[in-house]
């Protein structure tokens, strides 16, 4: 009975705001807005970004987790929290530490520069770097407890039974993990599409090239709230369907086969 | 460690559940009540509000009662540019009310001017232009007449020694000059941009920042050669940054205008403020931070 209450306010908690803005949109403008070149660069270049940070997330974070999860080594709960700090660190000071890092006058950073010519910042290269930067731990700490939680009895069977370690995971591991991925990979891509602080910090703002729809929500808001809510919208409907989809496609199945 | 807390965890709960439930009504009480009386809160403090104003700030004015007056808590929603020079200001008017303490928001007018209109507790406004302070009359926030007591002109801000030599809007324009101004969302984007069409220069920034405080760093930190930003600015970077003059045919100045709001709570001490800040001695504290007179 306490729970039901309490789950209710919680769903209330989450719905509320939203019904806020339904309430509160200029429907009268909403398509005109909605089909500005602006609008659409905007949510085009959050698509494309965010989906190179989720891969990224996937290609690096994979590996990290796996390592974090089954290789024993001095100094592993530091390494863990270094990889994880940039979830609990405020962006704008990410997108800082990233300038820091990768600027023109960073510590990497100004020799891309002054050897092969490369400027992350204000690049859309810039923006997918800010972006997984915030978006990997995310895939990083799902998928390492799910890995933790399956143990290595799986594992060690199938090398018994003479598989390679890397066969083992690739044909043990990784799938019995799939969920935890699936779902680590949807964290890392929701927290990419809305990225603002180290985007704008890192990358800079300029249509077309660096506005994801976040700032562009965010600079709409400036001149016309009416208008950052319609852009809003369009960024919650976007992730809105994702979820749905995948919690439905792909997360139910791959739960219940395990089951 | 987990399962420690499984074990103490049922034995714990009999008495939870209902203190929490009585915690919950408790909380569901009080945000009805808040609701329910919201109507006629913002109703009385309107009434007292409009009348005392005026009064409080001509005995401020003549002098005499300043001191004992001003007392308790006042909080000053600012333009970001004034962060420094506002500081000093409210350390001034501490100092000269014991018993008042003043609470700063800084951020940009439009944000600000936003979350007085959606019913933020701020006793005075202050905003870096016209056009801002229009929304919180537009909106009949304001207690009383703004009042113009700042100005501040555009200037091009660059890295110590100004490596790339620029002299001027013009220099912007160059292949090899990587530069940064406002979004013209903002008002000192709006100013540069306007600058630019007085000029004659047609000049595209690597990005439209979304405050000028972003334009500094990324010019102090290396990452662009130079941005357009307010005097004020550019002081404040000590010598981190240079300072490149806009002649005055080409200069926009932005006007900052001041107001106590409507729904002030402690409208005493916001007009002792307001008066302070356009004061001769307000005025000198702006002038030290590179402001100008209206």
């Amino acid at each position: 009975m306490l729970g039901l209450v309490l789950a209710t306010v919680a769903v209330a908690f989450f719905t509320l705001p939203l019904v806020g803005l339904l309430v509160r949109t200029p429907w009268s403008s909403a398509w005109r807005l909605l089909t500005d070149e602006t609008t659409l660069q905007a949510v085009r270049l959050s698509l494309i970004c965010s989906l190179w940070a989720t891969g990224l997330s996937v290609v690096f974070g994979v590996p990290l987790a796996w390592v974090l999860a089954r290789v024993p080594f001095p100094g592993r709960n530091v390494v863990r929290s270094l990889c994880t700090l940039s979830m609990v660190l405020p962006p704008v000071v990410g997108g800082v530490a990233l300038f820091a890092a990768l600027g023109r006058r960073g510590l990497l950073g100004h020799y891309l520069f002054d050897w092969f010519g490369i400027r992350l910042p204000f690049s859309m290269a810039g923006v997918v770097v800010a972006q997984t930067f915030v978006a990997m731990p995310f895939l990083v700490i799902t998928l390492e407890a799910a890995l933790r939680q399956l143990g290595e009895r799986h594992e060690e069977a199938a090398r018994t039974l003479g598989a390679g370690s890397w066969y083992a995971f690739r044909r043990v591991t990784l799938p019995m993990a799939r969920p935890a991925l699936i779902a680590g990979a949807v964290l890392s891509w929701a927290r990419a599409l809305g990225e603002f602080g180290a985007t704008i910090t890192f990358a800079g703002n300029f249509p077309g090239r660096t506005q994801t729809l976040p700032l562009a929500t965010y600079l709409a808001l400036e001149r016309d709230p009416s208008e950052a809510i319609v852009l809003s919208l369009v960024l919650i409907g976007v992730s809105f369907v994702v979820l749905l989809a995948m919690r439905d496609r792909w997360l139910d199945a791959a739960v219940g086969r395990r089951v | 460690m987990v399962r420690k807390l499984l074990v103490s965890g049922p034995m714990r709960t009999p008495s939870r559940p209902r203190a929490l439930l009585v915690l919950l009504v408790a909380l569901l009480a009080v945000v009805g009540a808040g609701c329910g009386s919201d109507s006629d809160d913002s109703a009385a403090t309107t009434t007292t509000a409009a009348p005392l104003g005026p009064t409080t700030s001509t005995t401020a004015a003549s002098g005499t009662t300043t001191a004992s007056k001003a007392t308790g808590n006042l909080t000053v929603f600012a333009a970001a540019s004034l962060t420094d020079s506002f500081k000093e200001l409210g350390a001034q008017f501490e100092a000269a009310n014991p018993g008042a303490e003043v609470t700063f928001n800084f951020a940009a007018s439009s944000a600000l001017v936003q979350q007085i209109n959606e019913g933020a507790p701020a006793d005075v406004y202050a905003s870096a232009d016209e056009a801002n302070m229009t929304k919180l009359t537009d909106a009949g926030e304001n207690g009383a007449a703004p009042e113009l007591f700042a100005q501040n002109a555009l200037e091009i801000i660059v890295g110590p020694g100004n490596p790339k030599g620029i002299t001027g809007l013009a220099d912007l324009a160059k292949e090899d000059v990587v530069f940064v101004t406002c979004a013209p969302q903002v008002p000192v984007g709006k100013y540069s941009a306007q600058a630019f069409e007085k000029a004659g220069v047609t000049a595209t920034p690597v990005s439209y920042e979304a405050d000028v405080k972003a334009v500094v760093t990324k010019v102090t930190s290396g990452e662009a050669d130079a941005g357009i930003v307010y005097a004020t600015d550019v002081k404040a970077a000590g010598d981190k940054g240079e300072g490149i003059e806009i002649p005055t045919a080409q200069n926009v100045v932005a006007n900052y205008p001041i107001v106590v709001t409507k729904a002030a709570p402690n409208p005493t001490a916001s007009a002792a403020f307001v008066d302070l800040v356009t004061s001769n001695d307000g005025s000198k504290t702006l002038e030290k931070f590179g402001f100008a007179q209206p």
